[in-house]
């Protein structure tokens, strides 16, 4: 719906619209009334410790998360209530967290399930996608005939990226992309998320390591024990003394009450930082 | 690992063969499987019991079995501890319709095997949300349920059962007067030997599908397969459901031949037995399954000699063959692959997988200095 005032580009309602949306586990409530908008052509980020709920974020925007209470709007549409295989035919695919990829099949099976979702005329085109996937990740194709299961860290993300890509998404979800790589394969993997961005695809991206996210970013949001604390233009963020000091590894001595302390970074430990 | 290899370059060679020397060698184990009945093969020989009517059952029967056990198992990687509640569906179906309403056998095999098929849909309609261990569990009080009310509905027979039930009708096919009787087990075999391989063409055709792909997803990583535009829950009710109508089936073709049938035919064990066929014989791998399932029926029977015993000896057949080869016999290679892979949760054989461990708050306290 046009609600006017969009922080975005453009006057157009957004692509992806969450509306204080509430999701339990059981009796905890892991997310608590979040509200957030994604413009088509955006990137996104979402940064925020361990257990701020953005994982959980992305698996409601999915669908394998049910949301007790609130909205979820794709091109103006309420989907809260589609099924997710629905939600990849309309145009939302994510990379889950961890890689999820299917480790008994190759990596070429791997991709054409990415294209699962398409059927019949859908299909028409599916080589060109599979032509564009290589591009962007020779790797994968000189692996094509590999099985998943024995790719290396960094190429099993490449493989998780270049499946959700299969499904000629209008919004790609990326679940920490960068967790449990090498800085390099970091820097590599994020100007792959740049370079697919520029192709036409609308990103969201959850990261941990909020430094790279927040400078590919066009708008960022901070996520904390299921609330969004903090929002605006990425560069902001970038330089606002908070997150510095909550996400970035800057200087704690400030510690301006802001309560934004639980942040250190948790398992998987990304490149960048050695230690708090 | 180096387990692995062993099998592999077998199966490897074997795809690499032209497709008319496949054929010729498959045409060949199919006529070595028609004259089997009629042959003496002194080690192979069952010395305790009739070699023709232990091919029949507990041989042909534990194989189809456990082709359809393998679609619910092997394939979409649902854990299945109740499979007898299918068998004995199929059975019950038999003894009931041809003993109180005479209907023949070729009329009664396909409305047992729906009647199967709609069992596998009521038990996984509402318990297929479940996963891993939390599944099995269901499925195991599933299986005792169906046993307990055979025992206890005196309508159906109660603890006797059904008695008698009628065979299949004798007929003629190419001027060879077949005759279903009571001594001469090669009719049945010959009969369970065609839906065996019926069944192997259905279920090998489905698993190169779109159906077969969605399994296997379902099975690697149901969520991740879910995030793919795979219908989850619609294709794991199809697996009970096939596979269920299988396990019927056979069902149906062992009460024909057996005259009577009581709730003690349906006992857990047999689940049990089911399971370790398709397992033994390497889950997912169709060959191997059909190879499992037959070395899990033929042993005790080979062993009959050993009295009491030969159930010991078998178990620890078991144990050993398990210790060496935890793949299976005849491994899928996929499912080599899946063992070496630690499962991210949900997959058969973890406790819970996601139960909100996950989304755990962090306590505010832990934010070290």
């Amino acid at each position: 719906m046009p609600d006017g005032a969009q922080p975005g580009q453009s006057g157009a309602s957004p692509l992806l619209e969450l509306d204080n949306v509430q999701v339990h586990y059981g009796k905890v409530e892991a997310l608590k009334g979040i509200s957030f908008n994604v413009n088509e052509g955006e990137i996104v980020t979402l940064i925020g410790a361990n257990g701020a709920g953005k994982t959980t974020t992305l698996k409601t925007i999915s669908g394998v998360r049910p949301l007790t209470r609130g909205h979820i709007r794709f091109q103006g549409q309420d989907i809260g209530a589609v099924p997710p295989h629905r939600r990849v035919e309309m145009g939302i695919s994510q990379a889950p967290e961890g890689r999820g990829i299917f480790p008994g099949m190759t990596v070429r099976e791997n991709l054409d399930m990415g294209a699962y979702a398409r059927r019949g005329k859908a299909r028409a085109g599916l080589a060109e996608e599979l032509a564009a996937v290589y591009v962007l990740f020779p790797r994968l194709q000189e692996r094509a005939s590999q099985m998943a299961g024995t790719l290396s860290g960094g190429e099993q993300q490449m493989l998780a990226i270049g499946r959700a890509l299969m499904s000629k998404p209008k919004v790609l979800l990326l679940d920490e992309p960068s967790m449990g790589l090498a800085p390099k394969l970091v820097a590599q993997i994020f100007s792959i998320i740049t370079e697919i961005n520029k192709q036409g695809t609308t990103v969201l991206l959850v990261e941990q390591n909020a430094a790279q996210a927040l400078q590919r970013a066009s708008r960022a949001y901070v996520l904390e024990v299921g609330k969004v604390v903090m929002a605006g233009p990425a560069a902001d963020l970038l330089d606002n003394q908070a997150v510095r000091a909550a996400y970035l590894g800057g200087d704690i001595a400030g510690d301006d009450g802001n309560g934004a302390t639980s942040g250190h970074s948790g398992s998987g430990g990304s490149g960048g930082s050695g230690g708090s | 690992m180096a387990r692995f290899e062993v099998i592999a370059p077998v199966a490897e060679r074997w795809d690499r063969l032209p497709r008319a020397v496949r054929a010729v060698a498959l045409l060949a184990l199919l006529v070595l499987l028609v004259i089997l009945p009629h042959l003496k093969i002194p080690v192979l020989n069952t010395p305790d019991s009739d070699f023709a009517t232990v091919l029949f059952y507990p041989v042909g029967i534990y194989v189809l079995v456990a082709l359809g056990l393998n679609v619910v198992v092997g394939e979409a990687g649902l854990l299945d501890l109740g499979y007898v509640a299918f068998f004995a569906v199929g059975g019950y179906s038999m003894g009931l319709l041809g003993n109180r309403v005479h209907w023949p056998f070729f009329l009664i095999l396909p409305v047992g095997i729906a009647l199967s098929m709609l069992a596998g849909v009521i038990l996984g309609g509402p318990t297929l949300r479940l996963r891993g261990d939390y599944l099995a569990i269901v499925t195991l009080g599933f299986g005792e349920i169906v046993h307990l009310v055979a025992r206890n509905t005196d309508s159906i027979g109660g603890p006797r059962g059904v008695s008698p039930i009628p065979h299949p009708p004798n007929f003629n096919l190419f001027g060879y007067h077949v005759r279903f009787g009571i001594l001469d087990p090669k009719p049945y075999y010959y009969l369970l030997l065609a839906m065996i391989v019926l069944t192997i063409v259905v279920v090998s055709n489905l698993k190169r599908s779109r159906v077969g792909r969605a399994w296997t997803a379902i099975r690697e990583d149901e969520d991740a397969a879910e995030l793919m535009g795979v219908p989850t829950f619609r294709f794991k009710l199809w697996a009970f459901a096939i596979g269920a109508g299988i396990g019927g089936a056979a069902g149906v073709m062992y009460t024909s031949k057996v005259i009577s049938i009581s709730p003690d035919n349906f006992i857990f064990q047999l689940s049990i037995l089911f399971l370790a066929a398709v397992v033994l014989g390497g889950s997912g791998n169709i060959p191997g399954v059909i190879l499992g399932a037959a070395v899990v029926a033929y042993l005790p029977e080979r062993f009959r000699s050993f009295a009491q015993y030969r159930i010991m000896v078998f178990g620890a057949a078991l144990v050993v063959m398990m210790i060496f080869r935890p793949q299976g016999l005849l491994p899928s290679r996929r499912r080599a692959k899946e063992l070496l892979e630690p499962e991210p949760g949900g997959g058969m054989g973890t406790l819970g997988g996601e139960t909100g461990v996950e989304m755990a708050p962090r306590p505010e306290a832990e934010s070290a200095p």
